[in-house]
């Protein structure tokens, strides 16, 4: 045993000293690394085929619909008409159902982007570093809240306080799920914000402290110009959120099909929809097909905003 | 679980497993009819009964499985939920035992079953179920016609304001009409969609909830709200309305009476169904749910039990 030991740490170490001189270097020491380097290659690289593959899989569960002549594009684009049930004559307009989200989002950001960004300077620059460490912790608190137990808050909570107080017919509404959305979303821009601030060189405050200006005018004219980038990303992550949630806006809306002419009124978003149709859509059916259809929208959605947002930072990036 | 301690214990706990993941792989490979019934092979003392279905159901049905235990220790019935459709489906597949339905099968759904299995679908009517019409306790409205009701919830029909019916609501912001639904899936829907609409297709707009409770906790929310749902699921916090199949005909009641003598225009049966003729433990556990004892829950929850002559003769407890 002992001597055995003993063995082991010499040649080990006679390995380490080979090892500086490469061609001394064992086989499987070789072959270890390059297997590691491949794995890693792979693990990089994964992320790129999965979402190709969730992709094609969610466009070839949908596309037999598209060439099947019973749904046509155009009409699933822009009528307001969603009777995917009906027993006399089955329609597949999604206009209120996309009409739904992108409302959903805008009032969502309407609230939280404001809430968020002015919390994120407010932590990063205004606070002592004991309030920072506290407000930080329930805020991180405030994102790991799951979507059902918000849900469950804008049925319960938000909901009769609408009624009472706002004079709503009805308490789950566009107004509900907004509230609820941007809930879910300050945490988000909070944490992000604060993080592109904080990046911000402590030089670029102490110059324009030095020059005279205001608190405020370093947090205007100098800290958000500089943290630009990094809050606009956490904007558009608050906003792939909004647009992505489903729970607590299947709870929060009212789930009713129509264009809202205020934000009393009841909505509902592509994301709840398939999320109460889909398991019991006959797989295989039109029904199926189309909720695979806006599941194609979704992703061409958050699509279009990733690029947008990645667009807009380089562009920013260049000047 | 099973009340037993020691070594046997954890290796009968291990053949279940077994024999579960067997049939999980049967069912996969499409041996429709192999689930993991009381009439296949008995491996361990633990027979599964699998019974799959209507969301108003199911409450009853887990009342039914809770009671049945203490009825018959050595065999377990394991309930869930989704909608008539996705058990009739699941039945189908072979992944249930019992399928609960809250509405008649459709002709094509009995053609694929035999199409796909080769047997036939036995159906059981195990209790009934009104559809209760609920609106705000602060409405004053006391009595509703099925005609008033398809206006109200048809598309194009005319009828949006409680003033439409002749209705003074306390608040004049309450004036619209707030329309309660089901989730299109649920039997419920389709239920209320035949006998209230004329099967015709629902006004876009309403409120869709994804269960029966939650159609009348939204209800009782909304002051200016109306919407249907099982008569179980009533509470202090809605007002049923009395329901007249015309105008000019008496209104009835949703009651336990009404109910059984057809009188009340929107019940319905409640029904288990089963593939081929049941035999075994599934036999014996639908004749205790026909039996007095079973039929003494489906009035618990609020339904309506089948007639005394109807009903099988109580054994076993």
């Amino acid at each position: 045993m002992e001597t055995e030991r003993n063995d082991r740490v010499g040649s080990a170490a006679g390995e380490v000293v080979r090892g500086f001189s490469s061609p001394g270097r064992p086989a499987w020491a070789i072959w270890a690394e390059r297997a590691w380097e491949v794995l890693i290659r792979l693990c990089g690289v994964s992320a790129v085929i999965f979402v190709l593959a969730i992709f094609v899989f969610v466009f070839r569960e949908a596309a037999p619909v598209l060439f099947s002549g019973r749904v046509r594009l155009g009409e699933f684009l822009t009528s307001v008409e969603w009777y995917p049930t009906s027993a006399v004559k089955v329609r597949y307009g999604a206009l209120a159902l996309i009409v739904g989200s992108f409302s959903v989002t805008l009032v969502a950001m309407v609230l939280a982007v404001p809430f968020g960004l002015g919390a994120a300077i407010f932590v990063s620059e205004f606070c002592s570093r004991k309030v920072r460490e506290t407000l930080k912790i329930v805020i991180e608190l405030l994102a790991a809240i799951p979507s059902v137990v918000w849900g469950f808050v804008g049925l319960t909570v938000i909901s009769p306080l609408l009624v009472k107080y706002a004079g709503a017919p009805i308490g789950v509404n566009l107004l509900n799920g907004g509230l609820i959305l941007a809930l879910m979303s300050v945490p988000i821009i909070v944490s992000i914000g604060e993080d592109a601030l904080k990046a911000v060189p402590d030089s670029y405050r102490e110059a324009a402290l030095a020059l005279g200006a205001t608190r405020w005018q370093v947090v205007w004219r100098v800290l958000l110009p500089a943290a630009r980038n990094g809050l606009l990303a956490a904007v558009l992550l608050g906003v792939g959120r909004a647009v992505g949630e489903t729970m607590a806006v299947l709870m929060a809306t009212g789930h009713a099909v129509q264009i809202p002419h205020g934000l009393l009124d009841s909505v509902r978003t592509l994301t709840a929809n398939i999320a109460a149709e889909l398991g019991e859509a006959p797989t295989g059916s039109d029904h199926y097909r189309v909720l695979f259809l806006m599941g194609v929208l979704l992703f061409l959605i958050t699509f279009a905003v990733n690029l947008a947002a990645d667009l807009i930072v380089r562009g920013i990036r260049r000047r | 679980m099973m009340g037993r301690t020691g070594m046997s214990g954890g290796g009968q706990r291990r053949v279940q497993a077994g024999w579960a993941f067997f049939c999980l792989t049967a069912g996969l490979l499409g041996w429709a009819g192999c689930g993991p019934s009381a009439s296949g092979p008995a491996v361990g003392p633990v027979k599964v009964i699998q019974n799959k279905g209507s969301d108003t159901m199911v409450n009853l049905a887990q009342a039914w499985a809770e009671a049945y235990r203490k009825v018959r220790p050595d065999v377990s019935v394991e309930v869930s939920g989704g909608g008539s459709g996705v058990g009739i489906a699941a039945l189908m597949r072979g992944a249930v035992d019992i399928a609960n339905s809250s509405r008649d099968l459709k002709p094509k759904e009995l053609e694929e079953a035999r199409a796909v299995t080769g047997k036939e679908v036995r159906v059981f009517v195990v209790g009934f179920d009104a559809l209760a019409v609920y609106v705000h306790p602060s409405n004053p409205l006391e009595e509703i016609t099925l005609e008033q009701l398809e206006e109200i919830y048809a598309e194009g029909g005319r009828i949006t304001r409680w003033s439409d019916l002749g209705v003074q609501m306390p608040h004049p912001r309450y004036d619209r009409i707030i329309r309660v639904s089901r989730q299109s899936s649920s039997g419920t829907y389709e239920f209320f969609r035949e006998r209230a609409l004329r099967n015709r297709d629902f006004k876009l707009g309403s409120n869709d909830m994804n269960g029966s409770k939650e159609v009348v906790e939204l209800v009782a929310a909304t002051p200016g709200a109306i919407g249907y749902s099982g008569m179980g699921y009533a509470t202090d916090r809605v007002k049923m309305l009395r329901v007249a199949r015309k105008a000019g005909e008496p209104a009835y009641a949703p009651t336990l009476e009404n109910t059984v003598t057809r009188r009340y225009p929107i019940a319905r049966s409640l029904l288990m169904c089963v593939l081929g003729e049941p035999a075994g433990e599934v036999k014996a556990y639908l004749d205790w749910i026909r039996s007095d004892a079973g039929q003494r829950l489906v009035e618990e929850n609020g339904f309506v039990p089948i007639p005394p002559s109807e009903r099988t003769t109580s054994h076993g407890n």
